[in-house]
């Protein structure tokens, strides 16, 4: 038996009445990629917000290496050490350089050595490629060499488990690649890595795991192969369909 | 208008203008440290306080500046606090000048946007880190014009102060034409008082408002 990084059990969301995440099973195994696909609005970004704590959910149950969280759990602060969140829109902060963005959560929240933090953050850099860019401000960044230092920024914290929330979704087209090969190269190192993203060859590539949402619920799940080739259903087969080009 | 009135009330006005000055300094100081506290507290909903600064920034910009004065120097001595007519000047200025340096403080707080704030929650900030290394620093410069608008409010409202006999510019004016029916030379002198002090100041808060729109955005 593989070990289970997270597993979330029964979880259910809604905003006031209206259900947003209807009774969510899944397992995430380590050093697997598990992607999730579905339409606008079926819940996929509030699902992954739900798994760093940036939602609340209203019943069921996380469990995330030896941590079990329930409805209304607050103590997410040290747990998000382990869990790496990259965001859709550029998240850097603008009022810092490259390297201090990476820096921040190294040194104040780990409070980790100054200098092998900083050797740490320049080696990440330059597996992105952008080792020349430590000093500068993220307005003085395109919009892919932006998602990179985001992504170096959590991988910085020596993260568990990587989400992605639709990384590449704001990105001209030429930007795209470079931010996917990143991602890909994570997967070759064994990260473990939870993906949203609505680029279908990227996906079909990288998954081990596909969970397919529709109005909250997960309709179909299985292997990454599987879900591009057979699609069990019908919803799935049409999501497919429409995606072809 | 004669100009050798202007030449010999110069004196006069110049002792004024810098009244004028040192009062508007410490008001605005004061003010600003008043209004950052009462944002802080309501930005971070503390419990209790962000009722006591809710009261006051209603209490503080409901009420003119002028009925604030002549409370401080004319009622509180009745319940035993009696204070020089600066200190109230002063005290007047901070209790105006809080809740506007509040409403503006808060205006920069909220405006740093969400992503910003729980992209420093997912490298697992602490709240107070949050506020520290994320929120204050583009909060403040987000607050630098309406911040600067204040300044410069604030200082014009120290006219004001003339009701309880404060010597500065305006009272001094009122004074010498009162007195000596200098009429055109006081106004003059008093025109020129306040445009030494805010021409410049405009200028330069203009400036820092463009260098930290600069710093705020551009993401």
């Amino acid at each position: 038996m593989p070990d289970k990084l997270l597993t979330v059990s029964h979880l259910n969301k809604s905003y006031g009445k209206k259900p947003v995440l209807h009774d969510i099973n899944l397992e995430v195994e380590k050093a697997s990629v598990t992607v999730l696909l579905g339409p606008s609005g079926s819940g996929k970004s509030t699902l992954i917000r739900c798994l760093n704590g940036l939602e609340d959910f209203q019943s069921g149950q996380i469990d995330f290496m030896d941590q079990t969280i329930k409805p209304g759990f607050k103590k997410w602060q040290p747990i998000r050490q382990h869990i790496g969140m990259v965001f859709q829109s550029y998240d850097l902060f603008p009022n810092r350089t490259v390297l201090d963005n990476i820096l921040l959560g190294p040194l104040k929240v780990q409070k980790r050595d100054k200098h092998e933090a900083t050797e740490q953050a320049m080696q990440l850099l330059k597996e992105v490629q952008l080792a020349d860019y430590a000093n500068v401000y993220p307005r003085q960044l395109s919009g892919g060499q932006k998602q990179r230092i985001a992504i170096v920024r959590a991988l910085a914290l020596k993260p568990e488990f990587m989400l992605f929330d639709e990384v590449t979704a704001s990105l001209d087209p030429e930007m795209v690649r470079g931010v996917l090969e990143v991602m890909l190269q994570l997967a070759h190192q064994k990260m473990t890595m939870l993906v949203v993203t609505h680029e279908m060859n990227f996906a079909q590539q990288i998954a081990d795991q596909v969970l397919f949402l529709e109005a909250g619920k997960i309709v179909e799940a299985s292997s990454g192969q599987t879900f591009f080739t057979q699609p069990k259903t019908e919803r799935a087969q049409e999501f497919l369909n429409s995606m072809a080009f | 208008m004669s100009w050798s009135v202007v030449q010999q009330s110069i004196p006069i006005f110049g002792q004024a203008f810098w009244l004028t000055l040192k009062l508007s300094f410490y008001g605005i100081i004061g003010a600003s440290i008043l209004g950052l506290l009462a944002s802080f507290i309501r930005y971070f909903e503390m419990p209790v306080l962000q009722r006591i600064a809710g009261m006051y920034i209603e209490l503080s910009r409901n009420t003119p500046l002028l009925i604030q004065l002549f409370f401080i120097y004319y009622a509180f001595p009745e319940i035993g606090i009696k204070l020089s007519a600066q200190t109230s000047g002063i005290i007047g200025l901070i209790f105006l000048g809080g809740s506007y340096m509040a409403a503006a403080f808060t205006g920069g707080l909220n405006g740093v946007d969400k992503i910003q704030v729980e992209s420093g929650k997912a490298i697992g900030l602490t709240n107070w880190q949050l506020a520290r290394y994320v929120v204050l620093p583009q909060g403040l410069s987000l607050s630098v014009p309406a911040i600067a608008a204040n300044v410069i409010f604030l200082i014009k409202e120290t006219s004001i102060f003339t009701v309880i006999a404060i010597p500065e510019l305006t009272n001094t004016a009122l004074d010498q034409i009162g007195m000596y029916y200098h009429t055109d030379e006081s106004l003059l002198l008093l025109v020129i008082g306040y445009a030494i002090i805010l021409i410049p100041l405009s200028i330069l808060l203009t400036w820092l408002e463009r260098r930290a729109r600069y710093g705020a955005f551009g993401n």
